[in-house]
């Protein structure tokens, strides 16, 4: 490996062990702050009027009612700022109020600022809007077709275009179809990932503060501060230096709060005009409409492999239905196939994805944006080409094992990769090989691996600049001040900086103080997304810390008449390694230094790679500097009667380079199969046809209707920490986040398999869904146990296999 | 003409302190606990009664203050999240969803508190089935919930080996 050996430490106090988060008792005690927590003199409430409308044209809006009622302080509409943005700088599609067209139901239309809710509600009633109705677009294969015959969800940009064509990729690696062709078998498949949402308990809020003489402050529930700050300074034509963001915690987002929305710039806006702080609290059915989640993908895959069970050739074509807006969705389209390429070796590769406008809430990046879908997919038929050349699914994976320090055949770049421990975690605590084809009818097992990038080598905006970035004091008291910009959203990252802290500086972990969540005060971190938090925030702090370190080693050495290099910082105490008993308190030691060099401060900053991507456009989309890597077993009993799968439990074993603290990476990967498995069982956001209510209304945009796993359907979790020690990560640490999500649902679909020898090709696996594949099956005879295979999978060691 | 905005006094029992408030007559316990009173650690996820972060417990039971009409709790016990530390520290629960990792984001954990600290106060042993049906109403997003079920079975520990001596006393 290419590890200089940096981060293969055997010295860390406190890195690597379980230690608390440093905002855990205020969130048990209550005295944890969110947005809507907040509160201020003469504050006014908002509240948006949404589009009762898939599809129409504004024709006009009439607020002089509202604006009439008593209470009522302020009413806006599309016109008031009529700037375009968007996420990614190259598809700004959006207003934050519509301007001239609505194009979802619950497409914000108007805003009102009044005393009290109650007030505002009753003005937007008041609101008259007329509109002229469109015919709309729900299917994203008429999308894809339409000829212009009817207006296109977005007009094309160029004459004769499809405007309902969002962003195409055609990426083609090796040679596909000649390696098909010569492959001793082929598995074609048919795959549809219904969309889902993010569901966080927290919904969206927002709070806008003008100061009556140019500056702007916004408070917001929001995993992008820096991101929003942008953006509210573009569309409201304010200086950056004028504009502040502030997140206080976050109450889950899990993607769905990771750009900027139509609240943040309202609450702004209604305070520029009125002059009071304004909030909007978003209602749980604003926040299914606002959405942003996965996309629903309908797949197609070809898949080649030798008769001994390696593959050849992967052929996919990816339909993405988008929702009304771009989002993140260029990126969306390049994921869809370019985070295919490991765990396993691909001769030859190629994707062809198309992402299309439809009449529906936007779609966007949900955890393990734009890979969770292709990776149902993919894994799914990896299952089916084992059992092809007969194989155990396991023994397959391994025979295809990429291998670490190497490049896929999308020339992204592999350092460490533990996914083999992974295979033998999970193969070795699901008992499997007692188990795989061997319980009875209705009881199965199923496996599934994934890759996940540690944040991207590229910033969603060109520039230079670090990725991440922190600022660091310490001071006489022996404490330690950290300014971190970094987006706190329940994952621990306010906690990963100052376990950092007080590992390099060698404090107790309660003397570390993190202000962070400000604009004004914290250097740049670019946000909570694609995974990057702890890997570029965590080496952005060890820069900063070690640089404080030096200092205070150097002053403690000169006291001493010692090499520097001999002081040690640890427990509280600096220390001469060669003698332990000659010792100071630390905090006497940050005074020798302070009196030496002055008042004592430092900045660390972290900037990703930008030499390891292929060389062709969409190269650098999926480059990352290191991947995580993980594999699931899920047990699955069905009921062939009712098409009822209870998932007994599943087995998550994840590579995450080094667990900084075991007890929040087992946590991340917890959460995740317990969204994957959510996503597999119950969840879809879908919405009405004619025949069952209003078309393209919302079906169920409640948290009793969209179903999310209760305590009661959570099937038993089990973490397998593997750590591969990454080269480039934070003490050897890659991510944890998102990774752990993705083979929780094709593990729980080869497992169905397993039990009852059905194929689950469609998502969700809800009974009826269920119910009518296991009634086809026995049509066709085939609802039976399948065979075992001829090659079972090599038992793995009996004791865990330590990277390190 | 303003909307619905007559007010009347409501007399509320919370965390042991009597409490007067004024607040809009249609307004939920979870209303008055948190715009009336300041009270802001019980959550507003849903506004209906679906996810269970502004669970509260009134004279003894998990309540849903989000679709309890404040008037119903008068005269009642309520206790939320901020009531359940003494002088003396924090309640064994919430040390323990801190030692465990029980709260990630941390928005639904004061409604599972108060789902969990009924529970034990009725049955610190309470299995992890007992557990996992207390809290059937309270959604999490974050944790899978294992790390919960671990934080309550320690604190249940802690509480039964603390109420142990008592009962071997009387």
């Amino acid at each position: 490996m290419s590890d200089n050996g940096r981060n293969r430490r055997s010295d860390l106090r406190l890195i690597g062990s379980p230690q608390r988060k440093i905002e855990g008792l205020a969130k048990s005690t209550g005295r944890a702050v969110y947005t809507d927590d907040l509160d201020f003199a003469g504050m006014l409430h908002g509240k948006i009027l949404r589009s009762p409308h898939p599809h129409a044209r504004i024709v006009s809006i009439d607020t002089a009612a509202a604006e009439a009622l008593e209470g009522v302080h302020a009413v806006i509409t599309g016109a008031d700022m009529p700037t375009r943005y968007g996420i990614i700088p190259w598809t700004p599609d959006e207003y934050p109020l519509c301007l001239d067209r609505v194009r979802y139901i619950g497409d914000g239309v108007a805003a009102v600022a009044a005393l009290d809710e109650d007030t505002a509600l009753a003005a937007l009633e008041l609101i008259d809007v007329e509109y002229e109705e469109l015919p709309p677009f729900f299917d994203p294969r008429a999308a894809a077709e339409a000829d212009g015959s009817t207006p296109y969800v977005h007009e094309a940009k160029k004459e004769g275009r499809n405007g309902n064509v969002t962003k195409m990729v055609h990426l083609e690696f090796g040679e596909v179809d000649k390696r098909m062709d010569a492959s001793d078998v082929v598995v074609e498949g048919d795959y549809f990932f219904e969309g889902t949402t993010h569901a966080p308990i927290e919904p969206h809020c927002a709070i806008g503060l003008w100061d009556g003489v140019g500056r702007l402050t916004v408070w917001s529930a929001t995993q992008v501060p820096h991101y929003l700050h942008r953006e509210l300074a573009r569309v409201l034509e304010l200086d950056q230096a004028d504009v502040r963001v502030l997140q206080p915690l976050v109450g889950g987002a899990f993607g769905g709060k990771s750009e900027p929305f139509d609240l943040e710039f309202c609450v702004a806006k209604l305070s520029m005009i009125t002059g009071r702080p304004v909030k909007i609290l978003y209602t749980r059915e604003e926040v299914f409409y606002s959405h942003r989640g996965r996309h629903p993908f309908h797949m197609r895959y070809r898949t080649g492999a030798t008769a001994d069970g390696r593959l050849t050739s992967v052929d996919a074509e990816i339909l993405l239905d988008g929702g009304a807006y771009a989002s993140f969705g260029l990126v969306t389209t390049y994921y869809s196939g370019q985070l295919l390429c490991a765990p396993y070796e691909m001769p030859a590769y190629r994707f062809d994805s198309t992402r299309v406008y439809t009449n529906k809430p936007a779609c966007g990046p949900k955890r393990g944006h734009g890979s969770v879908q292709p990776r149902f997919a993919f894994e799914i038929q990896l299952d089916k080409l084992a059992e092809r050349v007969g194989l155990d699914p396991i023994e397959f994976r391994r025979r295809n094992f990429i291998g670490e320090d190497t490049r896929t055949v999308n020339e992204l770049r592999i350092t460490s990769n533990g996914f083999l421990e992974c295979l033998d975690a999970v193969q070795r605590a699901s008992g499997w090989n007692r188990k795989f084809r061997s319980m009875p009818f209705g009881r199965g097992v199923g496996v599934a691996g994934s890759t996940y990038i540690s944040g991207t080598n590229y910033p969603i905006y060109p520039n230079e600049m670090p990725q991440s970035a922190v600022q660091m004091q310490i001071d006489r008291s022996g404490r330690v001040a950290v300014f971190s910009g970094a987006s706190e959203i329940g994952q621990g990252c306010d906690s990963v900086v100052a376990y950092i802290a007080a590992e390099e500086l060698g404090v107790p972990l309660e003397w570390v103080r993190v202000l962070r969540g400000d604009t004004d005060f914290t250097p740049v971190d670019l946000g909570a997304y694609s995974s990057r938090v702890t890997f570029m925030l965590g080496n952005a702090a060890i820069d900063a810390a070690s640089k404080l370190r030096a200092l205070v080693q150097d002053a403690v050495a000169e006291q001493w008449d010692v090499g520097a290099s001999s002081v040690l910082l640890a427990d509280g105490w600096a220390v001469w390694a060669p003698d332990t008993s000659r010792r100071l308190p630390i905090a006497e030691a940050f005074n020798l230094a302070e009196a030496k060099f002055g008042t004592l401060g430092s900045t660390g900053w972290y900037n990703t790679p930008k030499d390891v991507h292929g060389e062709y456009r969409g190269g650098t989309i999926g480059a990352s500097p290191a991947y995580s890597f993980t594999a699931h077993v899920a047990e699955v009993d069905v009921d062939v009667e009712t098409g009822f799968v209870e998932v007994k439990k599943i087995w998550v074993a994840h590579d995450c380079g080094r667990a900084l603290n075991p007890v929040l990476v087992e946590g991340q990967m917890e959460g995740s199969a317990y969204m994957g498995f959510g996503e597999a069982i119950m969840e879809e956001q879908v919405f009405k046809d004619a025949d069952h209510g209003r078309e393209g209304l919302h079906n169920a945009p409640s948290l009793l209707d969209y179903r999310i796993p209760t305590s009661l359907d959570t099937p038993e979790l089990e973490s397998l920490i593997v750590e591969s020690i990454d080269p480039e990560g934070p003490y050897g640490a890659k991510e944890a986040g998102e990774g752990p999500l993705h083979p929780s649902i094709p593990a729980i679909a080869n497992a169905i398999y397993d039990a009852i020898g059905v194929r689950m090709d469609r998502l969700p696996f809800t009974p009826s869904n269920v119910w009518r594949s296991i009634r086809d099956a026995r049509v066709a005879g085939s609802l039976v146990k399948p065979d075992g295979p001829q090659v079972k999978a090599t038992a793995p060691a009996e004791e865990p296999i330590h990277a390190d | 003409m303003l909307m619905d905005n007559r007010q009347e006094i409501v007399r509320l029992r919370v965390n042991g302190d009597l409490r007067e408030v004024g607040v809009p007559v249609h307004y939920t316990l979870l209303e008055a606990l948190r715009y009336g009173l300041r009270l802001t650690g019980s959550k507003q996820g849903c506004d209906k009664g679906d996810c269970g972060a502004c669970t509260v417990i009134l004279d003894g039971r998990p309540t849903l203050s989000c679709i309890t009409p404040v008037w119903e709790a008068e005269g009642s016990d309520v206790v939320t999240v901020e009531g359940l530390a003494t002088a003396e520290g924090p309640h064994p629960l919430q040390d323990e969803f801190d030692r465990n990792g029980a709260a990630q984001c941390g928005f639904c954990t004061p409604g599972i508190l108060c789902s969990a600290a009924a529970l034990l106060e009725r049955n610190p042993s309470a299995s992890r089935q007992e557990i996992q049906e207390a809290l059937g109403g309270n959604l999490c997003r974050c944790t899978g919930y294992t790390k919960i079920y671990d934080a309550v079975e320690a604190a249940g520990a802690r509480l039964a080996e603390t109420a142990a001596p008592e009962t071997e006393g009387r």
